[in-house]
């Protein structure tokens, strides 16, 4: 109701419609820049190495051809391995992130919860202040040990004072406190309410904050950097294999005893470069549209005033 | 996006029952693994920053607390005064601060004109096309980017290159030009690369509160004859002041920080390039992971944590005293 409204409003308020073209034009043109480089990424993968040879990286290539993804093919055991890694990583970290995250939120949104005010600023504190690299990178890899394993992908990032903001938020103007009174007067317990009744209730904020930490994770190479020896190609998420890629290539050039002599020279590695960046990005890609609008809500649940 | 007084929760004024001591117990225990996460995660490092203040030496087979405390002396600020007195200190702490300043200007001035310039689009399909796409960068890793860029920058393959010889701009015969060597190109197109990713992501934070703004207030400077530019001036402009001082003091809060992923990865972290993309951050990783240097790299993660809480801080309580209602906390 109060959207038509505005509508009919801004009608009247509208801008003048050569006003609008210019806006528009500015606006395709914004778009496009973000857009063609993806494309002429896409193109190039698609294209004949001859044709990268001849003329270079182009949107409209002499010949085209699915070598590189054949190559890719042939590769799977290590591609796929990178692959596998980056989901797994993925899908742990999400769900372990949405565990801290959500107990926390919960936590500092129950007006009753004695500790509260001391929670708050326990998570207020490291937003201001970190130790820093050297000392995270210290105490994860020499008292942790986490150096070379799969829990330096997942663990240090997992939770983060943001996403326990927004969660708190939420509970907060979203979870009436009545429920969760009539509930205890029927004799449940909290950490039942939380599970049975508080997060039901709060699946949007549970899409929302899944969602950023689906990207984040999917999209992390940093601890991969820091915390993977180049060696250990077993554990590599398929970001990491990308900035190794110049070396990688020749890995895969030297341990593949599958292929025929003549073949090894033969490696198509300008466009298979592309075609391992397609890879990696094609899951977001294809979904980030259908899940923008979470993002923004989230965006809209962070600014209710807490 | 708004993280507006995170200190200070809303206090709940309906007297719901007490909370038992059974409840305070129970719910210490759901979040337990989260504090034990922050303990271990954010506290622990922040007592390992007497890393900083100690002449780091690691004996072999003995363990890191021990080399710490047993092996390693007190040397008060002679990390510091190493650091401040190298070569590249100057640099670095000019690289990082000038590039935030550009960042935080443009960051709020390009978002902000095209939020308020994207809600005048006639066609809501189109506009909703274009975001879409202007939300693709935002979604992609340092990494992939690097690609990106890449594909038009390559000395050999680089469209940048091979279109200027086919248009006839650089004669057919010319070397390649190595954009990767040149220094005065990134200065600029860092800011360009930085403004790229975070363009469509910025916009939506200010269109939310520009969608949060009451449609009356519009119609009632209709009526009192206000142009375009006056209803942009006197209603969008100040309403939007609260969001745009929180996206400030945050930015402020990291003017030490930067993003390692633009200074490092999108570079291909080309050596010609170190003037321009050596900021605080690319220096501690390169000191930390490819020398080792245990003392410099923690000496400048420390200031650059001081200094930074110290700035977010400043930040806040200038904002808060222009504007009472603005601060984050």
């Amino acid at each position: 109701m109060a959207k038509k409204e505005k509508q009919s409003v801004l009608q009247y308020t509208r801008v003048k419609p050569v006003t609008n073209v210019f806006i528009s034009i500015l606006f395709i043109f914004l778009g496009l820049i973000c857009l063609m480089p993806a494309l002429l990424v896409l193109i190039v993968s698609f294209s004949s190495d001859v044709s990268i040879r001849y003329q270079g990286y182009s949107y409209i290539p002499m010949s085209w051809s699915l070598e590189s993804y054949a190559y890719l093919v042939k590769q799977s055991g290590y591609i796929g391995r990178a692959f596998l890694n980056s989901i797994g990583i993925t899908i742990v970290g999400t769900l372990l992130g949405l565990v801290t995250t959500s107990t926390m939120g919960f936590a500092l949104s129950r007006p009753n919860y004695r500790l509260r005010k001391f929670f708050t600023w326990f998570i207020f504190i490291p937003m201001l202040f970190s130790g820093g690299l050297v000392a995270s990178y210290m105490i994860n890899t020499q008292i942790l040990m986490m150096k070379d394993t799969y829990a330096a992908l997942v663990l240090p990032i997992c939770c983060s004072s943001f996403y326990c903001i927004i969660m708190r938020t939420f509970f907060q103007t979203t979870v009436p406190d009545a429920v969760i009174e009539s509930a205890k007067i029927d004799g449940a317990r909290m950490i039942r309410i939380f599970v049975q009744i508080v997060l039901p209730i709060s699946l949007p904020a549970i899409a929302t904050i899944g969602l950023f930490l689906t990207f984040a994770y999917w999209n992390d190479w940093m601890m991969a950097k820091y915390y993977i020896s180049g060696n250990k190609h077993d554990l590599f998420p398929l970001q990491y294999v990308l900035i190794s890629l110049e070396e990688n290539i020749s890995f895969l050039t030297r341990n593949a005893s599958n292929m025929a002599a003549g073949e090894r020279t033969n490696i198509p590695s300008e466009t298979v470069r592309m075609a391992m960046v397609v890879i990696s990005v094609l899951p977001i890609a294809c979904s980030y549209p259908f899940f923008q609008k979470y993002f923004v809500s989230g965006l809209t649940i962070g600014a209710v005033k807490g | 996006m708004s993280t507006k007084n995170i200190t200070k929760p809303k206090k709940k004024t309906k007297a719901g029952s007490n909370g038992s001591s059974f409840d305070n117990l129970e719910i210490f225990l759901l979040h337990l693994p989260t504090t034990i996460w922050y303990l271990v995660f954010c506290y622990a490092p922040m007592f390992g920053v007497i890393i900083a203040f100690k002449k780091y030496k690691p004996k072999m087979g003995k363990s890191f607390l021990w080399s710490l405390f047993n092996n390693s002396k007190w040397c008060g600020l002679d990390n510091f005064k190493f650091l401040i007195e190298s070569s590249y200190f100057e640099t670095m702490i000019k690289t990082t601060v000038l590039y935030n300043i550009v960042f935080i200007i443009l960051g709020i001035l390009i978002p902000v004109t095209l939020a308020i310039l994207f809600n005048e689009i006639y066609s809501k399909k189109l506009a909703k096309t274009c975001q879409t796409m202007m939300f693709l960068p935002h979604f992609l890793s340092w990494v992939v980017i690097s690609y990106f860029v890449y594909a038009f920058l390559s000395t050999d393959f680089g469209l940048v290159n091979n279109a200027a010889k086919a248009l006839g701009m650089v004669p057919a015969d010319a070397r390649n030009h190595n954009w990767y060597q040149d220094k005065n190109f990134w200065m600029y197109f860092l800011v360009f690369l930085n403004i790229w990713k975070g363009m469509g992501y910025s916009m939506v934070v200010y269109m939310a509160s520009i969608s949060g703004i009451d449609a009356e207030l519009y119609e009632a400077a209709l009526i009192d004859g206000a142009t375009k530019t006056q209803q942009v001036k006197y209603i969008t402009l100040p309403l939007l002041r609260p969001t745009i001082s929180i996206m400030f003091i945050l930015a402020v809060g990291n003017i030490f920080r930067s993003d390692f992923g633009l200074f490092y990865q999108a570079t291909r972290n080309s050596g010609a390039l170190t003037d321009v993309t050596q900021t605080i951050d690319v220096y501690v990783y390169k000191a930390l992971l490819e020398r080792s240097d245990v003392n410099f790299s923690s000496a400048a993660a420390f200031l650059q944590s001081v200094v930074g809480c110290l700035t977010i801080v400043g930040a806040n309580l200038l904002v808060k005293k222009i504007d009472p209602e603005a601060g984050l906390f």
